[in-house]
């Protein structure tokens, strides 16, 4: 069976889970790129690339590093917000980089507000709003992650990276695991180290193609 | 229990939407003696809600949610209905089941949250309507009372299946014509109250929402009894003004009108002895504790 490609989208109404057609999750000190397993350090350098390549490069913190709940949160949403500072000095102009929350899972009626805020029961409509077309997911449930990363690869063609504190996802199109402050703060390095090599709108040379 | 639990990182706070930022600077999280004079003042644990307009359940939650003795460390059980589309919008923890199974979750979830926080009280609530309570889920009701299992079951008696489109259910009054039971009811209405009493709830009320000191200081009262003795119950008139054929302003009238002496919600009340004892003791502390704080006052 040839490997099924993690790519964005929009892919259809019903993507497949990526595990249902055969992806497996990285081991630890490995990551993947579109369900391809890869050494970590590999996936830090192609994510900052995508990041960097971006039109509307967005950072999803969910509730597990908004909310205080404990002395590592606390921690993780300073790296994070280490990370968003780094991407807004290392953009390329014209690019907008964003940091968006993801304060709970509650589907919201009758409405949220796309410009403030991302829920996992409808992702695409703040991906659509703010024409987002790489993201990142960090802090958010592993259940809640991985169906809001399908609904996006089914109806948007944003590039998506899991930053997970556990096995990783494999319905992103990047995903690292055993997330800690130090990986946070790593791949702020790389972003800054990439600075001016990636061309601003260029983002399509990383993604291995639209699924379209 | 306290405020600082509930508090967001400080890196994020100016890109939270501002519900949020209200809910942990304005909430009455950890406020002792916290009740319905809140609502309005401060900032409501229930953010929109997705009844009908003027649908007397929006007020029995915004009551029932500013009373809760502890919100921090309740967690909430609800079932299918116009209750359920509540809950998305409910700033405390809960958890949706299957209809009917609501007593059942409780009862686990009560449990496992006594292994889990052996160190911390924490609160169950059930909050269903009729249907959930007293017909497919009547099993698992009564059953968790016969267990003692500690918590407190609210049902919200509008005497049909509203969400479905009004068929008839166990609350539902003898000879009452639905929209959806056109031959109308032919049995009494089920005295669940008398029910739990046989089955060993330690504290029941029978009431209406018309008065929000009173929905406090019942929703007080089961939930600290709940989780010092055992099971409680609360069965609220709020009346589904859609299928009953009232407008949006007159589901407050209905109330008043359903609980003068001798109607079917005429308030009604049971504790048991050691129920008693305990609001005693509890009232006594309380007394106790006024007059330590005014004397304090009265020295500075
Ligand atoms: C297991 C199951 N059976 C039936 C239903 C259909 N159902 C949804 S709401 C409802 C009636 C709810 O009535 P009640 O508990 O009185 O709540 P209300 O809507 O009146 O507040 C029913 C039968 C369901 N969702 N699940
Ligand atoms: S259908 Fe009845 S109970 Fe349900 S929200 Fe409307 S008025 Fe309230
Ligand atoms: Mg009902």
């Amino acid at each position: 069976m040839s490997q099924y490609s993690v790519r964005p989208g929009p892919e259809a109404f019903l993507p497949p889970a990526a595990a249902s057609m055969g992806n497996v999750l990285p081991d630890p000190g490995q990551a993947h790129i579109n369900g391809r397993i890869v050494p970590e350090e590999e996936a830090f350098a192609h994510g900052a690339r995508v990041f960097l390549s971006a039109k509307v490069p967005t950072i999803f913190p969910g509730p597990l590093v908004l909310w205080a709940w404990n002395e590592k949160a606390k921690r993780k949403a300073t790296a994070i917000k280490h990370l968003y500072d780094t991407m807004k000095e290392c953009a390329p102009k014209g690019a907008t980089p964003m940091l968006i929350p993801m304060p709970d899972y509650r589907p919201k009626y009758p409405k949220i507000n796309p410009e403030v805020e991302i829920n996992p029961n409808h992702p695409n409509l703040t991906i659509w709003h703010n024409k987002i077309d790489a993201c990142i997911f960090v802090g958010v449930h592993c259940h809640q992650a991985n169906l809001s990363l399908k609904i996006i690869r089914g109806g948007t063609n944003c590039y998506t990276m899991a930053m997970c504190a556990q096995a990783g996802h494999e319905d992103a199109c990047l995903s690292f695991r055993d997330l800690t402050v130090e990986k946070i703060m790593h791949f702020a390095e790389w972003v800054k180290k990439l600075k001016g090599s990636v061309e601003f709108n260029s983002i399509a040379q990383y993604t291995n193609g639209a699924r379209t | 229990m306290s405020k600082e639990r509930i508090q967001i990182c400080p890196e994020f706070f100016d890109i939270m939407p501002p519900e949020y930022q209200d809910l942990v600077t304005n909430a009455t999280w950890g406020k002792e003696g916290r009740g319905w004079k809140d609502v309005g003042v401060n900032k409501e644990l229930i953010e929109q809600h997705s009844l009908c307009a003027g649908c007397p359940e929006s007020m029995a939650f915004r009551y029932i949610l500013a009373s809760l003795p502890a919100p921090e460390d309740t967690v909430m059980v609800g079932s299918t209905g116009c209750t359920s589309l509540v809950f998305p919008h409910v700033g405390v923890h809960n958890i949706h089941s299957l209809f009917g199974n609501q007593n059942a979750i409780a009862s686990g979830l009560k449990r496992a949250l006594m292994v889990r926080f052996p160190d911390r009280v924490k609160d169950v609530v059930v909050l269903a309507g009729d249907g959930a309570t007293v017909d497919i889920g009547l099993d698992y009701t009564l059953q968790s009372w016969f267990r003692q299992e500690k918590f407190t079951t609210i049902c919200f008696d509008n005497e049909l299946y509203a969400n479905t489109g009004g068929q008839e259910s166990g609350l539902m009054q003898k000879g009452f014509v639905a929209k959806m039971a056109p031959v109308g009811k032919k049995f009494d209405k089920v005295r669940l109250p008398e029910i739990a009493k046989e089955s060993g709830c330690h504290y029941i009320v029978n009431c209406t929402v018309s008065k929000p000191s009173l929905v406090e200081k019942v929703v007080r009262n089961a939930v600290l009894i709940a989780r010092e003795i055992g099971p409680t119950y609360l069965q609220l008139y709020t009346p589904c003004i859609l299928e009953i054929g009232k407008n949006s302003m007159e589901g407050l009238q209905e109330m008043r009108d359903s609980e003068k002496p001798g109607e079917r919600f005429a308030y009604k009340e049971f504790m048991s002895d050691e129920a008693k004892a305990f609001l005693a003791d509890l009232a006594e502390k309380d007394k106790a504790k006024k007059a330590s704080a005014k004397e304090a006052l009265a020295q500075a």
